[in-house]
């Protein structure tokens, strides 16, 4: 499903001005405007590039405006230094004494969560967008309570967004579940789901993603967003049967320019957040619904798995009759995927029909053509502590001939086969406190790459810093992570967890 | 001093102290052969009763004294005694990994490797793990996956090297010795119960590096049972302690090994 993240046919976009956008670009770049706005966040984001500049030395290309200062380095040192003894002293007392943990305590309620700040910047110039990629600073709460009859779980994310300037409270769960007999499990509210076997490529897992927070460089955690449904499971001895039913559609959070630019074909460029993408929503409650099912089981460890889903493409499939905005045609997905050892590592094979009801015959040029998808993976650990995985997925668009006829003139067209390979390294280090992680995709035949480094050190059992970077490149403006270029970042991440 | 190789290999000690119980009688006069030493110990250590239920709190400590911790609730259910087994890890601490869920399906016999699952709450995720190697270690401490859930017995060759008054010391020595760090180890098996009190790892070079040490056994259920031991790395000057409480055996534990109590666990794992 990586393959559809922002990926429309024919944006239209709400363009109030061609002129008006460039020119509000070019102030962005206006080096005395950054000056006027070097604040608190800029000093941040100093540390972010002080820190970053030993592993990674491409970050040098950063403007010498914006370099560390000597000082925030020595504050910076001392600051790591400091914090992991001050944390775990801090711990202790927090939990000896924190108010709200002891007001939880008589209610019977686990309270945990975290604070992170983190902070990233955009690597090159990007006429669309802010230099900031991401700076926010983040508290979550997660409230768990067991009673005989069930648990109750509710975990949400408070944050202030320095990007947008604006307080965000983000629910990303709160739901009942239950076990009413030895065969079935009910968890109802909102939720993340999970199914599927690829490794950050999905197939038959329609649950909505979170496409920007996943390329700004936000915690894994937030390219999963929540649903609000009710997922049902079933458990017989030949087979298990979950049914997940969403009463209200929930679409992926996709690129809609706000965040990151964006390859734009009305244009002819990439695009940016004043060239918002504009969506048709589906809000009609038991009107435009979803209904996903899983059906599996495990035969000697080996898990098979067949997959049906109801509803509506996750992000924009298409475009309405007078191409004001982008719509979310109807989508029935039929798939299947298997997974288990194979040699000394593990294997998956995984497939998936998507059926685009609106344009079944592929010649509606407004609309998505159905589409076949193909996954096979392999992960092996090749030495102590390090794990290699990698990935061939292909997405083959069906009466390529119908697509190929119906769409306009000029307009860049996409190939019958999309090939993507993924790369996954993994290294452990420091007790397996320090891990190192390269999640690579490539592309051979859109030629464009996607690389996401990530180093995470565990200060202490509760202080992490984490560095890492989302890099985009390839030849054409307008391939799927090729038109990303522009928001090639970098961050820094600091996380209390209690 | 009666001397006998054996293709069986005593395990690892008896790391995880819920599954160490008492050999009721053991013969004092009689030595028995190696053998039996091994097999015995193997399953005081890893499969008494049919399941078993523990509290576990690492500590490990680093060369600069610096420690972390982690709790976890563990469940074991023995699939055939001294045999294929089942381990259900379900952790509290540290709160980043709180709630994740680490299940095994242990398959003893030469290449066959376990069935690994990792579940992570915050994306729903269920994982298979591909590790493959069980000399690494065991979430970050200083403990390997095989002090845990047991060195496969036919991996090496060993014998009985010396008898005292209360130990048996057995030398066990791997058939292949390219697939793990030592040279050999040994066993000091408690002459009454069988319990592996002592386990030494030698290196490459024949040098000591590595000592497991069983520092507090009780009787629980009747059961002689390990509730404090610590392993030490002589080379990197770490070591962590593991206590383990709430012990219970034979609690008849379902069959809870498969997705569905991975994305939930039961009730008995969660506290």
């Amino acid at each position: 499903m990586i393959g559809s993240a922002g990926k429309t046919r024919n944006p239209k976009l709400e363009i109030r001005n061609k002129h008006e956008w460039r020119e509000g670009s070019k102030s962005q770049t206006d080096p005395t405007r950054l000056r006027q706005h070097f604040g608190l966040g800029d000093f941040v984001l100093s540390i972010c590039f002080g820190f970053c500049a030993s592993p990674f030395g491409f970050l040098h290309a950063v403007g010498p405006g914006r370099r560390m200062p000597g000082v925030a380095t020595a504050l910076l040192v001392l600051a790591l230094a400091c914090v992991p003894v001050a944390g775990e002293e801090a711990a202790e007392q927090q939990e000896a004494r924190n108010p709200v943990r002891e007001f939880f305590d008589r209610l019977d309620t686990e309270y945990h969560g975290f604070y992170e700040v983190r902070a990233g910047s955009r690597l090159q110039n990007d006429p669309h967008q802010k230099d900031l990629s991401i700076m926010e600073a983040r508290y979550q709460f997660d409230l768990f309570h067991m009673r005989d009859w069930g648990d109750i779980k509710i975990k949400g994310d408070v944050y202030g967004d320095g990007v947008e300037e604006k307080g965000v409270f983000d629910l990303r769960e709160a739901n009942l579940f239950g076990r009413p007999t030895d065969f079935m499990d009910v968890k109802l509210g909102r939720q993340v789901l999970t199914w599927g076997t690829g490794d950050l490529v999905f197939i038959n897992d329609l649950f909505p993603k979170d496409w920007q927070s996943f390329f700004i460089g936000r915690d894994t955690e937030y390219l999963k967003a929540p649903s609000d449904a009710v997922k049902a499971s079933f458990f017989m001895d030949w087979a298990n049967l979950d049914v997940v039913y969403t009463p209200e559609f929930d679409s992926d959070r996709f690129i809609s320019g706000e965040r990151l630019s964006y390859w734009n074909p009305v244009l002819g460029d990439r695009a940016g957040r004043k060239d918002k993408l504009s969506t048709e929503r589906r809000r009609e409650f038991f009107e435009e619904d979803e209904l996903a099912l899983r059906l599996y089981r495990n035969v000697r460890n080996y898990e098979l798995a067949l997959y049906g889903y109801w509803g509506y493409w996750k992000s924009p499939g298409g475009f309405n009759e007078t191409m004001t905005a982008a719509i979310f045609p109807e989508l029935h997905v039929y798939g299947a995927s298997l997974r288990g050892t194979v040699g000394k590592g593990i294997g998956n094979v995984e497939v998936g029909y998507y059926d685009s009801v609106d344009d079944r015959d592929g010649d509606d040029f407004l609309i998505n053509n159905s589409e076949m998808r193909y996954l096979v993976g392999y992960t092996q650990e090749i030495a102590r502590d390090f794990t290699a995985g990698v990935q061939y997925y292909v997405e083959q668009i069906l009466d390529y001939d119908d697509y190929e006829n119906s769409q306009p003139a000029g307009m860049p067209k996409r190939d019958e086969f999309r090939h993507l390979t993924t790369l996954r390294l993994t290294k452990l280090l420091m007790n397996q406190n320090l891990s190192l992680s390269l999640f690579t995709y490539y592309s051979p035949s859109d030629e464009d790459v996607y690389v996401r480094p990530v180093a995470n050190y565990k200060a202490s059992d509760h202080l992490a810093v984490e560095v890492g970077g989302n890099v985009f490149f390839g030849d054409e403006a307008h391939t799927f992570f090729n038109q990303f270029h522009n928001n090639t970042n970098a961050y820094l991440a600091v996380r209390y967890s209690f | 001093m009666l001397r006998k190789k054996s293709s069986v290999v005593l395990s690892a000690c008896a790391v995880f102290g819920l599954f160490v119980a008492a050999a009721v009688g053991a013969a004092d006069s009689d030595v028995p052969d190696v053998q039996t030493i091994v097999t015995r110990a193997n399953i005081v250590a890893y499969y008494q009763g049919d399941d078993g239920k523990a509290t576990v709190k690492m500590t490990i400590t680093n060369k600069a004294g610096q420690t972390r911790e982690r709790e976890f609730i563990i469940l074991r259910k023995d699939v055939v005694d001294g045999g294929d087994q089942n381990y259900f890890v379900y952790f509290q601490r540290p709160s980043d990994v709180r709630r994740m869920v680490y299940m095994v399906k242990k398959h003893v016999g030469e290449g066959k490797d376990d069935d690994r699952w990792l579940y992570l709450p915050a994306l729903d995720l269920v994982k298979r793990v591909a590790a493959s190697d069980k000399r690494t270690s065991f979430v970050g401490s200083d403990f390997v996956y095989e002090d845990v859930s047991g060195r496969s017995l036919d991996l090496d060759t060993h014998e009985l090297i010396e008898t005292t008054d209360t130990m048996f010391i057995v030398k066990n020595v791997p058939k292949k010795p390219e697939e793990v760090e030592f040279s050999y180890y040994t066993v000091a098996v408690d002459r009454k119960t069988y319990v592996p009190t002592k386990m030494d790892f030698y290196d490459k070079q024949g040098q000591l590096y590595r000592i497991i040490e069983s520092k507090d056994v009780k009787t629980i259920q009747d059961f002689t049972t390990v509730t404090k031991s610590v392993v030490k790395d002589l080379k990197t000057g770490g070591q962590t302690e593991m206590e383990f409480t709430d012990i219970q055996y034979n609690i008849g534990i379902g069959d809870i090994f498969e997705e569905r109590y991975l994305r939930r666990p039961p009730r008995e794992a969660m506290r």
